[in-house]
């Protein structure tokens, strides 16, 4: 390998700290943009209080946090997020049959989230949901998770 | 100015000398030489040659479509800003703003009208100026990165429609800005992070009118201004291509700019300005009720631009139907002018004599594929039904994607064998495909019903 000249070592210590002040000025900007998120809001944290207040076999459309808080008959937990995994249209739930049916292009999910008929290529994405010391259910809507089978994993049991 | 011409003259008037100030050449000039000289020091004609050949002059070459480009992107400017003075972006106000346009606002409903049917038409006519410019071979070289830049320029432009169909906060915004940004959810990788960036969330919300805002009104058409000059003075630099007849020679005459050229585009102008006027008079922007996140509309459909992307979701799987498929049509339309080297054709509509009956077959059978395609997929064709052991990837992707990839090779095979040049085989294949997409589009506007479910139009 060549020595390396002054004028050549300069050039590239230069070069570099213009790549390093490009990189910085990106991740200030892209954190910047980036979404926020408040509690009670869609995106933040939800106490929807104690867990005894929600009977088995219950689904429970919470409007603000654009969720259900699904309790199955065998007593556990699932927080279903409204949005369907196809197009992203809003699934409501019909109390009368007890699945989601999406309106839009007919994809219909068990109260699990399950998909019973397609186009939706996945399960019903979900929130991370928990318990605290109180014996109240917290559900974290910063980012839906999503599962390509539902799973006995998803489910909280008190 | 030369320096002979700026020697100091006290006996000119004072209002002579600023006049002179602000306008240097004379605004009647008397010769050609006075003429070429107050295009080329202006800062607005400057974009134009000094000289132009006599035969691009012609309409039936061109039909303006760039110019109308050009006015349709003022037009928008204009409009756009004066709405900025009555909108306010923000999920409780937006939709009050509309009201308030259509009420309370003088002109208010008129100049959105404007502003709407200005941004929808400017999609189709980029896309009319690429079709022009592809049948007359006017991305040959040295024009080939001048093609690339008009390719990002409409996707710019879609971009800038898409996020000003958010802005007035209606069912139909709310919803096909949903469905629009889940087809970006399928991108691999880096779909899901970006669709959280450009929504602000993990769905449409305040956050989202707030990013679409910026988007619309600084970032887009900072960069359609940016991009639009390069194109423009790209234009200038590489000379327009001249239309010659089958086997004649391009006439190569040339007149000067001033007033060949600029009284047809100033007449042009004025014509499109009154068809604008008149259509925004008379029909109104749609406005539905206010967006309710809670309630999705039956069916839901994306943006009318998006639905042969979503028609297409229909038929295959989203890795094929949102990724690799369009993918590879952006990658072929930015690879045609350094695929193209038969330079004879430049200037000639559709190459050839055989050319021009081989675009309109293959037009033809584009539409026809298309239309066979749909029906075979949605009343016969099921193959993740028919073989329910392999992941739909498979059975929905790589088999249909196999299938269609066959016929094509099959279809371009057969014009090598009717003798046509692989110049004439690849416009043909292009014209197929362009038109099958445009048919794939205009099925997902008026062949689809409640639930996407198949439906006549008229019945």
């Amino acid at each position: 390998m060549d020595k390396l000249s002054r004028r050549d070592f300069l050039n590239l210590a230069w070069s570099a700290a213009g790549a390093l002040a490009v990189t910085e000025l990106s991740f200030v900007g892209f954190k910047f943009l980036s979404p926020r998120a408040t509690d009670g809001e869609f995106g933040g944290e939800f106490n929807l209080g104690a867990y005894e207040g929600y009977p088995v076999g219950s689904v429970t459309p919470v409007e603000m946090g654009r969720f259900y808080l699904v309790r199955l008959e065998n007593g556990g937990f699932l927080a279903i997020y409204r949005r369907c995994t196809h197009l992203g249209c809003a699934v409501p739930f019909d109390q009368s049959t007890g699945k989601f049916t999406c309106p839009c292009h007919g994809s219909v999910f068990t109260n699990e989230g399950d998909v019973l008929n397609q186009p939706a290529p996945r399960p019903l994405d979900i929130f991370a949901l928990s318990i605290n010391e109180e014996g109240e259910i917290v559900v974290d809507t910063s980012s839906p998770i999503q599962r390509d089978k539902t799973s006995v994993e998803d489910v909280l049991y008190a | 100015m030369t320096e002979k011409e700026s020697k100091p003259t006290e006996e000119t008037p004072l209002y002579k000398r600023i006049f002179k100030s602000i306008q240097r050449d004379p605004l009647a000039p008397k010769d050609d030489r006075g003429r070429m000289k107050m295009v080329m020091n202006s800062l607005i004609l400057h974009v134009h040659p000094t000289k132009t050949p006599k035969s691009a002059l012609k309409f039936s070459y061109t039909f303006g479509l760039g110019g109308l480009l050009l006015l349709l992107g003022t037009v928008l400017a204009i409009t756009g800003v004066l709405l900025i003075f009555a909108y306010t972006p923000s999920p409780d106000a937006a939709y009050e703003s509309m009201i308030a346009l259509q009420t309370e606002v003088f002109f208010g409903n008129l100049i959105r009208n404007l502003h709407h049917w200005s941004g929808n038409l400017m999609v189709v006519v980029a896309v009319l100026h690429l079709l022009r410019v592809f049948y007359t071979a006017g991305f040959s070289k040295p024009r080939e990165f001048n093609w690339a830049m008009g390719i990002a320029l409409l996707l710019l432009i879609v971009g800038a429609n898409f996020t000003g169909y958010l802005l007035p906060w209606d069912q139909l915004a709310y919803w096909a800005i949903t469905v629009g940004v889940s087809l970006l959810d399928y991108v691999p990788l880096v779909g899901e992070p970006l669709t959280r960036l450009l929504l602000g969330g993990s769905e449409v919300g305040a956050a989202t009118l707030t990013n679409f805002y910026g988007l619309h009104i600084a970032i887009i058409p900072l960069s359609i201004f940016g991009l639009a000059s390069f194109h423009i003075w790209r234009v200038r630099k590489d000379k327009i291509t001249v239309p010659r007849k089958i086997d004649g020679q391009a006439d190569k005459t040339r007149v000067t700019t001033m007033p060949h050229l600029v009284s047809i585009e100033f007449v042009f102008a004025l014509v499109w300005i009154a068809i604008l006027l008149l259509w925004a008079t008379f029909v109104n922007a749609p406005l539905e009720e206010a967006a309710n996140p809670a309630h999705s509309p039956n069916p839901a459909k994306a943006a009318w631009y998006f639905m042969g992307l979503q028609e297409l979701l229909m038929h295959f799987h989203p890795l094929f139907g949102a990724i690799i498929i369009p993918g590879m049509g952006l990658l072929g339309l930015f690879a045609i002018p350094y695929l193209d080297a038969d330079m004879d054709s430049v200037g000639v509509w559709f190459r050839s004599v055989n050319g021009r009956w081989l675009t309109l077959i293959s037009a033809n059978l584009g539409v026809i594929g298309a239309f066979a395609f749909v029906l075979v997929d949605e009343y016969w064709l099921d193959l993740p039904g028919w073989l329910p052991f392999l992941p739909s990837s498979i059975s929905n992707g790589w088999i249909p994607m196999a299938g269609v990839l066959l016929l094509l090779i099959g279809f371009y095979e057969a014009l090598k064998a009717m003798k046509a040049t692989s110049c004439e085989a690849r416009q043909s294949l292009f014209t197929l495909l362009f038109s099958a997409f445009i048919t794939l589009t205009i099925i997902g506007i008026y062949f689809r019903g409640e639930g996407m479910a198949f439906i006549l139009p008229w019945s």
